[in-house]
């Protein structure tokens, strides 16, 4: 029992990161029709957003210690963040313990600006095109994206750890009256749950309840329609399509202190989240949140030991066979629109 | 010839020719000058050509005449290779039982996931394709490790049974895969001048095959059943309604060119005994896609293009160093060599998936229809005359979707 | 490859002579009359250095290849010379090897075994290479040495840690220097007894591969024999990243202990997600729980930050070790690039000045004489003291480092600390142990 709940639990963490993926992959399929091989890339920029500005904070200059020496016996060079010159030593370090959350501000804009430019200079053009060339154009780009990062940062993962606050982990079985040490989770992914909720359940009161919002809608429902009314709708793709790139960067920023990011997170998610995305129905909003936290969840259940004893390698595939069941049983997947790309 | 029209005629023959002349073609540079660093004409790389040219001719057959885009055709590829490398471990070092179970295996399990997996369209089949393929990675490299190898591959051993051959050869050596005693590894060199050309039978071996796969393509093309395959392309709903069932159809295709990948595994394996599950991993299934669309889908020379171009990228750029380039440019002064050699850098060696992203994203944004697209625009350079020829032997250019 | 091209300008001298037209037949482009594939014959030799460029352990590979870089420079009599001073063998001059320059040819191995073959293959076929070197995974080592077995050229492991590599695999034209999963588990598992008592309950995570597996059995077979109980192992998907599914059930099964057999990105994620669930904060069987990492790398452990600190695992070398012979490497590594070298680094190195030795006592190039000069052969002054090239199974015996995540450090570079240097006896093994049967080396194959 308690092992059932913490791996629900496990899920609703891990569902949350494949929901907000796949949310910002559906608002770019579901409005401008376009597959986006470089999804995951943008997931990654926004992790590397984390990393920059933590390296922006703890820019140093170097002092030479000469009671330490380094490896090769010379004295030892002390770096100094410029933060500690500026705030003191105590301000500069809970500035630099906190560099990932202030990241989210940091990479709300660059991940819009980026979305945009992507979209004006390179996506647009390709609204017409055959799929096929969408996969092949936006599978260039994220190579791109990817081996700038690497040639700037290295394959290595670089660890980014979340604030000294937020380590830990909050001890559930004892609030809930279960033995102690039971069922345990960190606070960080607790936060990460909490915050994807969060923005998914923005990005939904910005589609519902504005006006902006409505247009996109109808846009999505009917594209010629919308633009014969007036109303520009390019415009309003073009920011829907920064939005969904922003969506991705803070699902990665946040994701930074759970795994280490390294260059190719973003294709180590990429096909996850499109299986997610499609078995939540094509053009769904909430099928991909759906679809999200369902094999988030179905994941964790089946890495139970009993499970993997039982049929092994069932935690290798699980996702998969999810997928296959779920795409013979309802056509469309969960909650998908007929007619969207189906053809 | 060979119950072809005249143009396909003449493109089976260009390739043919093409094929046969590869050796010379791809070694253009003395071996030795600067430039040899480009050449390519040595076997392993001119059979993975040939090899990976049959898995996008057969990949074609699929997506680029019925638009079903398969995201898992890695997965045929890789239970060709295993077949094959069980036969050399059971029966025999001899390629031709290895490669006819690779294709019977790789048949069959395409019959299974085509069957299963063409019940939805669009995306929903691509994503079902993937499922599948990713399914028998993740297996192949973990619990079904007895079978397969695992990690390490599927591998000879010296004590393999190899019932209708030897367990080692006389030097106590593991055999080597051949044709009734034809060894897939010899080569010849040829010596003219400065330049060598290495004829080696592993590659006219895959080279033939290829070529028959090639011709088989060309017919399936044309034939009536080909006709069909495009009807359900541009408008399967029409075809329903005519009172057709496209399914069957469909799945032909899906099996064929599944066969097609099984024999692309099956050669892969004679010509280097070794199967491993990164064969099947979705980027292999993403890399055919790929391959088919930068050449141009659903043209029939475009997949071999585009199959040679990324296997030519990986092979050729990802092997020039830093000191190579420091070689190339020592004639330039000091200052400025190194300048040069620091732009060059990033985009060669540990870089050459950089320089493979940008040249896919030139390659669509400039040429829509892909490499044959490209090479259709340099024939009609050469006067409009000459264009309309250099337009119809590259096949019917389809648009891909 | 250019104006100092060695490999087929060699093979045109030899072949000069045969002129336009006349056909040499030959097996993956032999220097025929030598007997053996690629046989020097210029004032060249070309050395294949095939490693990781791009994929996750690039870095790890470009590590490598600044070490083979170094080895190059000291064969060839440049820079300071490194271990060629300290080493115990002085049959190298600093003139190349047999007098012949070395040259050296780079390529990618992607960490897939296909691509690292095709690699491997074009150094042989295109650029003549006489002995292929590196790799960062067994995966890609065990498929290289049985490729270079079959050409007839030398394969120097890099960094492989399965058991398998000179085990079920072992091929005769195949050697590894670095140690492997039995190694680990015999000098980790004293240690562990020695800090964190007998009485443990271990747990298990095992990455659901080959290495994987080798490993988990190693270090569970000799720490339940030093009275340790196995409460469960788990298998993980190696596409894993998130490991957190399977971090959280090892509390409630009673375990004290965690034992991560996992490397480089899944051993960053798995550890950094055990710490996060504060496992080394918790009280089991009023013990303090623990978290062991068998195999570290550096590299890797920089990625998990401040999450190695005080965690057990074993190593094959650290640049902080103070013999002569570490010493000579660290400064000639730290001088040219400014950073201490990797253990990746190290053991490529290693491999590169025992396969020029084994050439220069050999008086050939010839795979097979290679192979009788480093058979049986014993060395000192490589970093790692006293080494016997065992005959048997072409593995290296030597000491294992123990070390220990250090909770101070005071570089980037400086993240882990030399617990105890586990003497050679006590990690040797049988060549027929159960953990190495099955595989025979066979016989060397010259090729040609």
């Amino acid at each position: 029992m308690e092992a059932i709940i913490l791996q629900i639990l496990n899920g609703l963490d891990k569902g949350s990161a494949y929901a907000l993926i796949a949310l910002g992959l559906t608002l770019i399929f579901g409005t401008l029709g376009v597959v986006n091989f470089a999804h995951g890339a943008l997931f990654m920029m926004g992790a590397f957003c984390a990393v920059t500005l933590s390296r922006i904070l703890t820019l140093s200059h170097t002092v030479i210690d000469p009671t330490q020496t380094d490896f090769l016996g010379n004295p030892l060079k002390v770096q100094v963040p410029y933060i500690h010159d500026i705030f003191g030593q105590a301000t500069g370090d809970a500035i630099i313990d906190w560099a990932v959350p202030l990241s989210i501000l940091f990479a709300i804009p660059i991940m819009i600006g980026i979305g945009v430019i992507m979209e004006r200079g390179l996506i647009r053009h390709f609204y017409k095109r055959p799929h096929a060339d969408q996969i092949l154009v936006t599978f260039g780009l994220a190579i791109v994206l990817q081996e700038v990062i690497k040639y700037f940062y290295g394959a290595n993962p670089i660890p980014t750890p979340s604030p000294e606050a937020f380590r830990g982990s909050f001890d559930f079985g004892a609030a809930l009256g279960f033995d102690p040490n039971v069922i345990i989770y960190p606070y960080w992914r607790l936060v990460y749950f909490g915050f994807a909720a969060l923005v998914i359940g923005a990005v939904f009161a910005f589609l519902q309840f504005t006006t902006f919002g409505m247009v996109v809608r109808a846009g999505m429902a009917d594209r010629e329609t919308v633009g014969l009314l007036g109303i520009n709708i390019d415009k309003r793709f073009t920011i829907m399509f920064g939005i969904a790139a922003a969506v991705a960067g803070l699902a990665g920023v946040m994701y930074t202190p759970i795994n280490s990011p390294n260059y190719h997170m973003g294709m180590d998610f990429l096909v996850l989240s499109f299986v997610v995305v499609v078995v939540g129905g094509m053009g769904s909003l909430p099928g991909a949140v759906l679809a999200g936290f369902l094999l988030g969840i179905l994941e964790s259940l089946a890495s139970m030991s009993v499970v993997i004893d039982f049929i092994p390698g069932i935690n290798q595939v699980i996702i998969y066979l999810v997928a296959i069941v779920i795409l013979l049983t309802r056509p469309r997947g969960l909650m998908g629109r007929k007619g969207v790309m189906e053809d | 010839m060979f119950a072809l029209d005249k143009k396909d005629a003449r493109l089976l023959l260009m390739v043919a020719v093409l094929t046969m002349l590869a050796p010379f073609i791809l070694n253009p540079f003395p071996a030795g000058s600067e430039m040899a660093q480009f050449n390519a004409g040595y076997p392993d790389l001119m059979q993975r050509f040939v090899i990976f040219g049959i898995f996008a001719i057969g990949f074609n057959i699929l997506f680029g005449l019925t638009g079903y885009l398969s995201f898992g055709h890695a997965a045929f590829l890789g239970v060709g290779s295993y077949s094959a490398v069980w036969m050399f471990k059971l029966l025999s070092m001899n390629v031709l039982p290895a490669i006819a179970l690779s294709v019977v295996v790789a048949g069959l399990f395409s019959v299974v996931i085509g069957f299963i997996s063409l019940r939805r369209s669009g995306i929903y089949f691509s994503i079902l394709t993937l499922a599948f393929a990713q399914m028998s990675f993740a297996l192949a490299y973990s619990v079904l490790t007895p079978i397969t190898g695992g990690e390490t591959g599927l591998q000879l051993a010296l004590d393999d049974p190899r019932i209708l051959d030897v367990a080692a050869s006389a030097t106590g050596n593991i055999p080597v895969p051949g044709l009734f005693g034809l060894e897939m590894r010899a080569s010849t060199n040829l010596e003219l001048g400065p330049w060598v050309f290495t004829f080696n039978v592993g590659y006219y071996f895959s080279a033939l095959i290829m070529l028959a796969a090639f011709y088989l393509a060309i017919r399936i093309f044309r034939s009536p059943f080909g006709m069909m395959l495009r009807a359900i392309k541009s408008n399967q709903q029409r075809l329903n309604y005519t009172g057709l069932n496209a399914r069957p159809y469909t799945l032909a295709a899906f099996v064929i060119s599944g066969m097609y990948a099984g024999l692309a595994g099956g050669l892969m394996a004679a010509m280097d005994p070794l199967a491993g599950a990164e064969r099947m991993f979705w980027t292999a299934s993403g890399e055919v896609v790929l391959m088919t669309i930068l050449g141009g889908a659903g043209t029939l020379i475009g997949p071999v293009l585009g199959a040679g171009f990324i296997k030519y990228m990986e092979n050729i750029i990802s092997k020039i160093n830093e000191s190579i380039l420091h070689q190339w440019f020592y004639w330039l002064p000091d200052g400025l060599e190194d300048f040069v050699v620091a732009m060059i850098y990033p985009f060669i060696g540990k870089g050459w998936h950089l320089t493979l992203g940008l040249l896919f994203m030139a390659v669509v944004i400039f040429l829509p229809g892909g490499l044959v697209e490209g090479g259709q625009r340099i024939g009609r350079m050469f006067g409009r005359k000459k264009s309309e020829e250099k337009d119809k032997p590259s096949g019917k250019t389809t648009p891909a979707e | 490859m250019s104006k100092t091209d060695v490999t087929r300008r060699g093979l045109l001298r030899t072949g000069a002579v045969a002129g336009a037209g006349l056909m040499v037949p030959t097996y993956l482009r032999a220097g025929g009359h030598e007997g053996f594939t690629n046989a020097p014959t210029g004032s060249t030799v070309t050395l294949g250095f095939n490693v990781p460029q791009s994929g996750p352990y690039a870095d790890e590979g470009a590590d490598e290849l600044r070490a083979y870089e170094l080895a190059v420079e000291h064969l060839n009599g440049g820079g300071d010379g490194g271990m060629l001073s300290t080493f115990s063998s002085k049959a190298l001059q600093g003139n190349g090897i047999l007098g012949k320059k070395v040259e050296y040819v780079t390529g990618d191995t992607q960490t897939k075994s296909d691509a690292a073959r095709a690699s491997a293959k074009s150094m042989i076929e295109k650029d003549g290479a006489v002995m292929i070197t590196g790799g960062s995974s067994s995966g890609v080592a065990v498929a290289v040495q049985a490729l270079c077995q079959e050409a007839g050229v030398i394969f120097m492991a890099g960094l492989t840690h399965s058991n398998d590599t000179t085990g079920k695999d072992k091929r005769a034209n195949g050697f590894r220097h670095f140690f492997n999963s039995y190694m680990s588990g015999a000098a980790l598992a004293p240690v562990l007894a020695n800090a964190y008592g007998t009485d443990r309950k271990a747990y298990h995570l095992t990455a659901d591969y080959n290495w994987g597996y080798t490993t988990e059995e190693a270090v569970k077979s000799s720490t339940e024999a030093m009275g340790w109980e196995t409460v469960n192992a788990v298998k993980t998907p190696l596409t894993q990243t998130d490991f957190s599914s399977y971090i959280a059930p090892v509390l409630q099964s009673g375990a004290d202990v965690l034992v991560l057999n996992h490397y480089g990105g899944n051993m960053v994620n798995s550890l950094t997600n055990a710490v996060q669930f504060g496992l080394r904060d918790k009280m089991v069987n009023g013990k303090q729980f623990e978290i062991v990492v068998p195999l570290y790398s550096r590299l890797m452990a920089k990625g998990a930050g401040a999450n190695v600190k005080g965690i057990f695992g074993s190593t094959n070398w650290h640049w902080s070790l103070q013999d002569e012979g570490s010493k000579a490497f660290v400064r000639s590594f730290g001088t040219k690039y400014g950073f201490p070298p990797s253990q990746a680094a190290h053991t490529c190195y290693v491999q590169a000045l025992l396969y020029a030795d084994a050439v220069e006592r050999a008086g050939s190039f010839n795979p097979c004489a290679v192979v009788e000069a480093l058979e049986g052969f014993e060395f000192d002054g490589m970093g790692n003291g006293p080494t016997l090239y065992r005959a048997e199974d072409h593995q290296c015996f030597k000491d294992v480092l123990v070390v220990k995540g250090k909770e101070n450090p005071t570089s980037e570079f400086d993240l882990l600390e030399i617990v105890e240097v586990t003497p050679v006896d006590q990690v040797t093994y049988a060549p027929d142990h159960p953990q190495f049967a099955g595989g025979a080396l066979g016989t060397c194959n010259p090729g040609a």
